[in-house]
């Protein structure tokens, strides 16, 4: 049975299904499949099972989720999301997601803004000193976040920005995620000279030839940068963990933490239900844009 | 219109003087610098400034309250006496040498199984990738640390097979295997990028080994391996560099302790305790420039060592 899955498996990319030559009968191209769908769904079933259990468990009682592989309960309710939303210390669930959604709102305008323009000076303008402060940016893509954080804090708290969601965005709108700048570079090299060139003959300046030829024209990219960027915001935990210290200014992810905290495990239904609330919003985003993620990551690498 | 206009216009105005010229090239600079100003800003201020200054407060003993007092290499030397942190180098290495090249085993063996025109391999791809999405959040450190807990259903699950671990998270034996199973988890993103790879290698090459009568293996190693190399060396460096950076979720699992016993005391872990912990930021610095270093030196060894192994077909580029 290996040997055959694993014929399955090297002839698979040489040809289509319809003509291959290996499996001439109609028996043996059934086979094959079934072997196919059998080993996937197999691979699906143990690679699911955390995030199945996870919303399994976020319906069952507390008493019922620790000590328990099992999916189906027959105590299905769901009372632990209404505790979910009640939230933690004196701050509500709805004002969390409210705080998740402003900073993951505000990173897609920052990101989107700033490395748009930074990739059209990166492109489309000539002037000294282009290729090395390219250079330098490239070399940001592989720069550990760690190695800043300290300094940086110390800006921000020195400008009495801590506990404010400046230190959080501020980097979105400098483009300083050198990731979506390369990304739009990628992009606008591909896009055809010609049509900038016939508008600057036409007298357009750069500005107008920005904003009227090339941000249309950037769309696909701009949907990739905003889908990513509000992934990674949303999910953000070590930048406010650093920042913030009210509550109220909370995000998800830190709104979690304080609720793991504060209960313990003596309350795991709520928690877990708070886990899948936080993650809803990320799926609904996958569900609805998973062609461009999918397309994200397979072209330019982004990582999830 | 554009096309009959602009020659005409260009004809009237006659050749541009020289003077007129570079004072063009002036003012193309001049916007050129304008439109990269906002990432020239960050990046002085928000990168190469904090390098900068970190790179000075490893030299000091700084709190934060007073101001830095100039130390010399005294931050260094402490490190490598400071037991805690020569753990938090350990359990970092053990992660990234046994964590990356497993997920990056299971990224391109799944990759090859669903690299075929058969109907569902959409689906079977988006599913697989849901984990990238979410691995890293809070929400799953969460939900890991329940399943791996005492009496958790992986417990459970291995206990029906007859193997007996009792809970992971409390066993600091465990909680390695624990945090790798949980990034293997997340061989998607790669996965995703190695089916862009095979789907490069053509199809001409496989037939003609197959005259040549080669087997899978050996279509594996003298085609795959070869024509996918590229992009097993951008997910090999990638992944090593993601991997250093851990941190969400070893703090979670652990309520920021790194424990037990130290088992999930990650570089990322220590270095926040330290600065942000005990505000001691020239500790933390140095911490921070010798993870600099390390990723440095990574980046240019899988560089170097990538003319012998990294090939590129002649076409590309």
């Amino acid at each position: 049975m290996t040997t055959t899955a694993l014929k399955t498996k090297t002839t698979a990319p040489e040809t289509s299904i319809d003509r291959d030559p290996k499996s001439r009968t109609i028996l043996g191209r059934s086979l094959k499949s079934l072997l196919f769908h059998g080993v996937s769904l197999a691979l699906i079933v143990v690679v699911m099972y955390p995030a199945v259990w996870m919303v399994a468990s976020s319906f069952k009682p507390s008493s019922e989720i620790v000590g328990n592989a099992a999916i189906w309960s027959s105590n299905f309710s769901f009372d632990n999301f209404v505790k979910a939303m009640d939230g933690i210390g004196g701050v509500s669930t709805l004002q969390f997601f409210g705080n998740s959604l402003f900073l993951a709102v505000g990173s897609v305008i920052g990101v989107v803004l700033s490395s748009t323009v930074t990739a059209y000076a990166f492109t489309r303008i000539n002037f000294p000193g282009r290729q090395l402060f390219f250079t330098l940016m490239i070399v940001t893509l592989l720069l550990p976040f760690h190695v800043v954080i300290i300094p940086q804090y110390i800006i921000f708290q020195q400008l009495g920005l801590v506990d404010t969601y400046v230190p959080l965005l501020l980097g979105k709108f400098l483009g300083a995620e050198a990731f979506f700048v390369f990304l739009m570079v990628q992009f606008m090299r591909n896009l055809p000279r010609e049509l900038d060139e016939a508008a600057r003959i036409d007298g357009a300046g750069h500005v107008r030839i920005f904003v009227s030829i090339m941000l249309p024209l950037m769309k696909p990219s701009i949907i990739t940068a905003s889908i990513f960027s509000f992934i990674w915001s949303w999910n953000d935990f070590l930048g406010p963990l650093l920042y913030l210290n009210s509550p109220d200014k909370y995000p998800l992810p830190l709104a979690l933490r304080l609720f793991v905290d504060q209960t313990q495990s003596s309350d795991y239904g709520a928690m877990i239900a708070m886990s899948v609330l936080a993650l809803l919003p990320v799926l609904l985003f996958f569900l609805i844009f998973q062609r461009h993620i999918v397309e994200g990551v397979s072209t330019q690498g982004l990582k999830g | 219109m554009t096309q009959t206009s602009a020659p005409a216009r260009r004809a009237k105005s006659g050749p541009p003087l020289r003077n007129e010229k570079s004072k063009q090239r002036r003012a193309e600079a001049r916007t050129g610098y304008a439109f990269l100003l906002p990432w020239l800003l960050g990046f002085i201020v928000l990168t190469a400034g904090p390098m900068i200054s970190s790179l000075y407060l490893s030299f000091t003993n700084y709190n934060l309250f007073e101001a830095p007092k100039w130390i010399g290499f005294d931050n260094y030397a402490n490190l490598f006496q400071d037991d805690r942190f020569i753990q938090s180098v350990k359990v970092t290495l053990t992660y990234v040498v046994f964590g990356t090249p497993t997920k990056l085993l299971a990224a391109l063996a799944i990759a090859m199984l669903l690299n075929s025109k058969r109907r569902g391999q959409g689906f079977y791809r988006s599913a697989f990738y849901v984990p990238s999405l979410i691995g890293a959040s809070v929400s799953i450190a969460i939900v890991w640390k329940a399943m791996f807990g005492d009496a958790g259903p992986v417990d459970q699950i291995l206990s029906f097979f007859g193997i007996g671990i009792g809970g992971w998270v409390g066993n600091p034996n465990m909680t390695m295997p624990m945090m790798i199973l949980l990034t293997v988890w997340q061989f998607g993103a790669p996965m995703i990028i190695f089916l862009a790879g095979l789907k490069q290698v053509p199809a001409e090459l496989y037939e003609a080994a197959e005259m040549d009568g080669a087997g899978w293996a050996k279509k594996f190693t003298s085609i795959t391996l070869p024509m996918l190399s590229p992009v097993i060396f951008f997910n090999l460096l990638m992944e090593t560099i993601h991997a250093f950076q851990i941190f969400a979720s070893a703090f979670i699992i652990s309520n920021g302790s790194g424990g037990p016993a130290g088992s999930t005391m990650f570089y990322t872990l220590y270095l926040y305790l330290r600065g942000f912990g005990d505000f001691r930021m020239g500790y933390a610095s140095a911490m921070a420039w010798l993870l600099l270093i390390a990723i440095g030196i990574i980046t240019l060894i899988f560089f170097k060592t990538s003319n012998n192994w990294v090939h590129y077909s002649g076409d590309e580029k």
